[in-house]
Protein backbone atom coordinates (compact mmCIF):
# COMPACT_ATOMS: atom_id res chain seq x y z
CA UNK A 1 0.00 0.00 0.00
CA UNK A 2 1.20 3.44 -0.81
CA UNK A 3 2.87 5.31 2.02
CA UNK A 4 0.59 8.32 1.73
CA UNK A 5 -2.42 6.05 2.03
CA UNK A 6 -1.00 4.53 5.22
CA UNK A 7 -0.28 7.99 6.63
CA UNK A 8 -3.87 8.99 5.97
CA UNK A 9 -5.21 5.87 7.68
CA UNK A 10 -3.22 6.53 10.83
CA UNK A 11 -4.69 9.97 11.28
CA UNK A 12 -8.19 9.73 9.84
CA UNK A 13 -9.73 8.36 13.04
CA UNK A 14 -8.70 11.54 14.83
CA UNK A 15 -10.27 13.93 12.35
CA UNK A 16 -13.37 15.67 13.66
CA UNK A 17 -16.18 15.56 11.16
CA UNK A 18 -18.43 17.83 13.20
CA UNK A 19 -16.35 20.97 12.79
CA UNK A 20 -17.98 23.81 10.86
CA UNK A 21 -16.40 24.98 7.60
CA UNK A 22 -14.61 28.10 8.71
CA UNK A 23 -13.15 30.58 6.26
CA UNK A 24 -10.75 33.49 6.50
CA UNK A 25 -12.70 36.54 7.64
CA UNK A 26 -15.09 34.61 9.85
CA UNK A 27 -15.52 35.84 13.37
CA UNK A 28 -15.50 32.72 15.52
CA UNK A 29 -15.91 31.74 19.12
CA UNK A 30 -13.59 28.83 19.92
CA UNK A 31 -14.59 26.87 22.99
CA UNK A 32 -11.28 25.48 24.19
CA UNK A 33 -10.95 23.06 27.09
CA UNK A 34 -8.18 23.93 29.50
CA UNK A 35 -6.80 21.72 32.23
CA UNK A 36 -5.23 23.45 35.19
CA UNK A 37 -4.69 22.27 38.73
CA UNK A 38 -6.54 19.02 38.08
CA UNK A 39 -9.65 20.88 36.98
CA UNK A 40 -10.92 21.39 33.47
CA UNK A 41 -12.84 24.39 32.28
CA UNK A 42 -13.81 25.79 28.93
CA UNK A 43 -12.42 29.07 27.73
CA UNK A 44 -13.85 30.98 24.81
CA UNK A 45 -11.49 32.73 22.44
CA UNK A 46 -13.35 35.06 20.11
CA UNK A 47 -11.79 36.75 17.12
CA UNK A 48 -11.29 36.83 13.39
CA UNK A 49 -9.88 33.88 11.46
CA UNK A 50 -6.94 35.39 9.61
CA UNK A 51 -5.32 32.23 8.25
CA UNK A 52 -6.03 28.58 7.63
CA UNK A 53 -3.22 26.28 6.69
CA UNK A 54 -2.49 22.59 6.27
CA UNK A 55 -4.71 19.67 5.40
CA UNK A 56 -5.91 16.60 7.23
CA UNK A 57 -4.65 16.41 10.77
CA UNK A 58 -2.12 19.17 10.10
CA UNK A 59 -4.84 21.76 9.54
CA UNK A 60 -4.60 24.77 11.83
CA UNK A 61 -6.28 28.14 11.92
CA UNK A 62 -5.17 31.45 13.38
CA UNK A 63 -7.62 33.57 15.32
CA UNK A 64 -6.83 37.21 15.98
CA UNK A 65 -8.55 39.39 18.49
CA UNK A 66 -8.03 42.77 20.00
CA UNK A 67 -7.65 42.55 23.74
CA UNK A 68 -7.71 45.99 25.38
CA UNK A 69 -5.81 47.49 22.49
CA UNK A 70 -3.30 44.66 22.22
CA UNK A 71 -3.59 42.30 19.28
CA UNK A 72 -3.63 38.67 20.39
CA UNK A 73 -3.33 35.77 18.00
CA UNK A 74 -3.81 32.15 18.75
CA UNK A 75 -3.20 29.16 16.49
CA UNK A 76 -5.54 26.22 17.00
CA UNK A 77 -5.20 22.75 15.50
CA UNK A 78 -8.51 22.38 13.65
CA UNK A 79 -8.97 18.80 14.84
CA UNK A 80 -7.75 19.31 18.41
CA UNK A 81 -9.79 17.28 20.91
CA UNK A 82 -9.52 20.25 23.26
CA UNK A 83 -11.83 22.25 21.01
CA UNK A 84 -15.36 21.56 22.17
CA UNK A 85 -17.10 23.78 19.70
CA UNK A 86 -16.46 26.43 17.08
CA UNK A 87 -19.22 28.98 16.61
CA UNK A 88 -19.27 31.26 13.62
CA UNK A 89 -20.78 34.53 14.71
CA UNK A 90 -20.14 36.57 11.59
CA UNK A 91 -18.77 36.11 8.10
CA UNK A 92 -17.09 38.84 6.13
CA UNK A 93 -16.33 39.55 2.53
CA UNK A 94 -12.58 39.20 2.11
CA UNK A 95 -10.44 39.04 -1.00
CA UNK A 96 -7.48 37.03 0.15
CA UNK A 97 -6.78 33.80 1.99
CA UNK A 98 -4.38 35.22 4.57
CA UNK A 99 -5.54 38.38 6.33
CA UNK A 100 -2.17 39.34 7.76
CA UNK A 101 -2.77 42.95 6.73
CA UNK A 102 -5.15 43.25 9.68
CA UNK A 103 -2.11 43.29 11.94
CA UNK A 104 -1.22 46.72 10.63
CA UNK A 105 -4.70 48.12 11.17
CA UNK A 106 -6.32 49.40 14.35
CA UNK A 107 -9.83 50.21 15.42
CA UNK A 108 -12.35 51.04 12.74
CA UNK A 109 -9.90 50.35 9.93
CA UNK A 110 -9.53 46.78 11.09
CA UNK A 111 -13.21 46.06 10.64
CA UNK A 112 -14.31 43.71 7.87
CA UNK A 113 -17.39 44.18 5.76
CA UNK A 114 -19.98 41.56 6.76
CA UNK A 115 -21.25 39.29 4.07
CA UNK A 116 -24.87 39.73 3.07
CA UNK A 117 -27.44 37.16 4.01
CA UNK A 118 -25.31 35.34 6.48
CA UNK A 119 -27.07 33.51 9.26
CA UNK A 120 -25.13 33.02 12.44
CA UNK A 121 -24.56 29.45 13.54
CA UNK A 122 -24.54 30.61 17.13
CA UNK A 123 -27.89 29.12 18.03
CA UNK A 124 -27.75 25.99 15.92
CA UNK A 125 -24.15 24.76 15.78
CA UNK A 126 -23.26 22.01 18.19
CA UNK A 127 -19.90 20.43 18.36
CA UNK B 1 20.45 -6.53 22.24
CA UNK B 2 16.96 -7.85 22.52
CA UNK B 3 14.21 -9.24 20.44
CA UNK B 4 13.06 -6.87 17.74
CA UNK B 5 11.65 -6.49 14.28
CA UNK B 6 12.56 -5.34 10.83
CA UNK B 7 10.43 -2.50 9.53
CA UNK B 8 10.05 -0.02 6.76
CA UNK B 9 9.85 3.71 7.38
CA UNK B 10 6.59 5.10 6.01
CA UNK B 11 6.81 8.75 7.00
CA UNK B 12 5.97 11.25 9.68
CA UNK B 13 2.77 12.86 10.84
CA UNK B 14 1.24 13.98 14.09
CA UNK B 15 -1.32 12.44 16.38
CA UNK B 16 -3.24 13.66 19.39
CA UNK B 17 -2.57 11.61 22.53
CA UNK B 18 -5.00 10.80 25.37
CA UNK B 19 -4.41 14.24 26.86
CA UNK B 20 -5.19 15.91 23.57
CA UNK B 21 -1.60 16.97 23.08
CA UNK B 22 0.07 16.76 19.70
CA UNK B 23 2.88 14.28 19.38
CA UNK B 24 5.11 14.05 16.32
CA UNK B 25 5.35 10.43 15.22
CA UNK B 26 7.16 8.32 12.67
CA UNK B 27 5.10 5.54 11.17
CA UNK B 28 6.89 2.24 10.68
CA UNK B 29 5.52 -0.76 8.85
CA UNK B 30 6.83 -3.33 11.33
CA UNK B 31 6.20 -6.74 9.93
CA UNK B 32 5.12 -9.27 9.17
CA UNK B 33 8.47 -10.76 10.14
CA UNK B 34 8.80 -14.55 9.86
CA UNK B 35 11.02 -16.47 12.26
CA UNK B 36 13.34 -18.39 9.92
CA UNK B 37 15.47 -20.23 12.45
CA UNK B 38 16.98 -20.13 15.89
CA UNK B 39 20.58 -19.70 16.85
CA UNK B 40 21.37 -21.69 19.95
CA UNK B 41 24.25 -21.65 22.35
CA UNK B 42 24.88 -25.35 21.74
CA UNK B 43 25.14 -25.11 17.96
CA UNK B 44 26.09 -21.51 17.24
CA UNK B 45 27.60 -20.29 20.49
CA UNK B 46 24.90 -17.66 21.03
CA UNK B 47 21.16 -17.42 21.31
CA UNK B 48 19.17 -15.50 18.70
CA UNK B 49 16.31 -15.60 16.24
CA UNK B 50 16.68 -14.99 12.55
CA UNK B 51 13.87 -13.01 10.95
CA UNK B 52 12.85 -12.54 7.33
CA UNK B 53 11.00 -9.43 6.17
CA UNK B 54 9.22 -8.77 2.86
CA UNK B 55 8.63 -11.79 0.67
CA UNK B 56 10.04 -11.36 -2.82
CA UNK B 57 10.22 -13.40 -6.00
CA UNK B 58 13.18 -15.82 -5.86
CA UNK B 59 14.79 -14.24 -8.91
CA UNK B 60 15.06 -10.91 -7.07
CA UNK B 61 17.65 -12.16 -4.60
CA UNK B 62 21.11 -13.60 -4.95
CA UNK B 63 21.64 -17.23 -5.79
CA UNK B 64 23.47 -17.94 -2.51
CA UNK B 65 20.53 -16.49 -0.56
CA UNK B 66 18.15 -18.56 -2.66
CA UNK B 67 20.08 -21.62 -1.50
CA UNK B 68 19.71 -20.57 2.12
CA UNK B 69 15.94 -20.25 1.82
CA UNK B 70 15.74 -23.53 -0.05
CA UNK B 71 17.51 -25.41 2.71
CA UNK B 72 15.26 -23.72 5.28
CA UNK B 73 12.23 -24.59 3.17
CA UNK B 74 10.72 -21.10 3.52
CA UNK B 75 9.63 -18.28 1.27
CA UNK B 76 12.32 -16.00 -0.08
CA UNK B 77 12.71 -12.74 1.81
CA UNK B 78 14.30 -9.50 0.77
CA UNK B 79 15.71 -8.79 4.22
CA UNK B 80 17.10 -11.14 6.85
CA UNK B 81 18.44 -10.17 10.25
CA UNK B 82 19.25 -11.76 13.56
CA UNK B 83 18.14 -10.54 16.95
CA UNK B 84 19.85 -11.75 20.08
CA UNK B 85 17.37 -13.13 22.57
CA UNK B 86 17.65 -15.33 25.61
CA UNK B 87 15.15 -17.72 27.14
CA UNK B 88 11.96 -18.60 25.38
CA UNK B 89 12.18 -17.79 21.69
CA UNK B 90 9.22 -17.42 19.33
CA UNK B 91 8.74 -20.63 17.35
CA UNK B 92 10.30 -21.12 13.96
CA UNK B 93 7.69 -20.17 11.38
CA UNK B 94 5.93 -17.76 13.73
CA UNK B 95 4.91 -14.42 12.34
CA UNK B 96 5.94 -11.38 14.39
CA UNK B 97 4.30 -8.00 14.06
CA UNK B 98 4.20 -4.65 15.80
CA UNK B 99 2.23 -6.16 18.70
CA UNK B 100 5.60 -7.44 19.90
CA UNK B 101 5.85 -3.99 21.48
CA UNK B 102 3.47 -2.43 23.93
CA UNK B 103 2.16 1.06 23.82
CA UNK B 104 4.42 3.23 25.94
CA UNK B 105 7.44 0.92 25.64
CA UNK B 106 10.87 2.28 24.77
CA UNK B 107 12.61 1.09 21.60
CA UNK B 108 15.89 1.66 19.86
CA UNK B 109 15.72 2.10 16.10
CA UNK B 110 18.60 1.71 13.71
CA UNK B 111 18.59 2.71 10.07
CA UNK B 112 20.71 4.12 7.32
CA UNK B 113 20.62 7.91 7.18
CA UNK B 114 19.87 9.79 3.99
CA UNK B 115 22.95 9.84 1.79
CA UNK B 116 24.17 13.33 0.97
CA UNK B 117 27.22 12.23 -1.01
CA UNK B 118 30.56 14.01 -0.77
CA UNK B 119 29.46 17.07 1.17
CA UNK B 120 31.30 20.27 1.96
CA UNK B 121 32.07 21.57 5.35
CA UNK B 122 28.98 23.78 5.70
CA UNK B 123 26.48 21.01 5.10
CA UNK B 124 28.49 18.32 6.85
CA UNK B 125 29.73 20.14 9.92
CA UNK B 126 27.69 23.32 10.04
CA UNK B 127 30.57 25.70 9.38
CA UNK B 128 29.58 29.32 8.96
CA UNK B 129 31.27 30.16 5.68
CA UNK B 130 31.93 33.59 4.30
CA UNK B 131 30.04 36.40 2.60
CA UNK B 132 28.45 35.82 -0.78
CA UNK B 133 29.26 39.25 -2.18
CA UNK B 134 31.06 42.52 -1.56
CA UNK B 135 34.30 41.21 -3.01
CA UNK B 136 34.50 38.29 -0.64
CA UNK B 137 36.77 35.60 -1.96
CA UNK B 138 35.75 33.28 0.84
CA UNK B 139 32.44 31.51 0.30
CA UNK B 140 31.98 27.88 1.34
CA UNK B 141 35.60 26.81 1.80
CA UNK B 142 36.78 25.29 5.09
CA UNK B 143 39.38 28.03 5.73
CA UNK B 144 42.50 27.38 7.70
CA UNK B 145 42.99 23.74 8.66
CA UNK B 146 45.88 24.24 11.03
CA UNK B 147 49.23 25.87 11.70
CA UNK B 148 52.36 25.72 9.48
CA UNK B 149 55.68 23.99 10.19
CA UNK B 150 54.75 23.43 13.83
CA UNK B 151 53.49 20.72 13.96
CA UNK B 152 53.77 20.38 10.16
CA UNK B 153 50.70 18.24 9.69
CA UNK B 154 46.95 18.54 9.96
CA UNK B 155 45.59 17.43 13.31
CA UNK B 156 43.70 14.16 13.31
CA UNK B 157 39.96 14.55 13.53
CA UNK B 158 39.99 17.87 11.65
CA UNK B 159 36.50 18.52 10.24
CA UNK B 160 36.80 18.46 6.47
CA UNK B 161 34.59 17.68 3.45
CA UNK B 162 33.76 14.05 2.83
CA UNK B 163 31.02 11.45 2.64
CA UNK B 164 27.99 12.56 4.62
CA UNK B 165 25.06 10.31 5.44
CA UNK B 166 24.29 6.83 4.14
CA UNK B 167 25.56 5.55 7.44
CA UNK B 168 23.82 3.47 10.09
CA UNK B 169 22.64 5.49 13.05
CA UNK B 170 20.78 4.33 16.14
CA UNK B 171 18.22 6.47 17.92
CA UNK B 172 17.69 5.21 21.44
CA UNK B 173 14.67 5.23 23.73
CA UNK B 174 11.92 6.31 21.36
CA UNK B 175 8.47 5.97 22.89
CA UNK B 176 5.97 3.67 21.20
CA UNK B 177 2.95 5.94 20.83
CA UNK B 178 0.60 3.45 19.21
CA UNK B 179 0.46 -0.07 17.86
CA UNK B 180 -1.84 -0.92 14.97
CA UNK B 181 -1.58 -4.69 14.45
CA UNK B 182 -4.27 -4.86 11.75
CA UNK B 183 -2.22 -2.54 9.56
CA UNK B 184 1.14 -3.86 10.80
CA UNK B 185 2.02 -0.33 11.86
CA UNK B 186 4.02 0.98 14.77
CA UNK B 187 4.05 4.65 15.74
CA UNK B 188 7.12 5.94 17.54
CA UNK B 189 7.56 9.44 18.86
CA UNK B 190 10.08 11.57 17.03
CA UNK B 191 12.24 11.08 13.98
CA UNK B 192 13.87 7.97 12.58
CA UNK B 193 16.96 8.06 10.34
CA UNK B 194 16.62 7.70 6.61
CA UNK B 195 14.18 8.51 3.85
CA UNK B 196 10.76 6.86 3.51
CA UNK B 197 11.01 3.18 2.50
CA UNK B 198 14.26 2.80 4.41
CA UNK B 199 14.76 -0.51 6.19
CA UNK B 200 14.63 0.04 9.94
CA UNK B 201 15.74 -2.27 12.71
CA UNK B 202 13.64 -1.95 15.87
CA UNK B 203 14.73 -3.41 19.19
CA UNK B 204 13.47 -3.17 22.70
CA UNK B 205 15.47 -0.56 24.55
CA UNK B 206 17.58 -1.29 27.59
Amino acid sequence: MANTELLRRVTEAQLKSDRPDIEPGDTVRVHYRIEEGGKTRVQVFEGVVIAIRGGGIDRTFTVRKDSFGIGVERIFPYHSPHIEQIEISQRAKVRRAKLYYLRELRGRAARLKPRDRFHSTKKTAKG
Amino acid sequence: MALGLLAKKIGMTRVFDENGRIRPVTILKAGPCRVLRHRTVDVDGYSAVQLGFEVVRPDRISKPMRGVFQSLGTDTYRHVAEFRAEGELPEVGAELGPDLFEKGALVNVRARTRGRGFAGVQKRHGFGGGRASHGSNFHRAPGSIGTASTPGHVKKGRKLPGQYGNKYRTIRNLVVVDVMPEEQLLLVEGGVPGAPNTLVRIEMAG
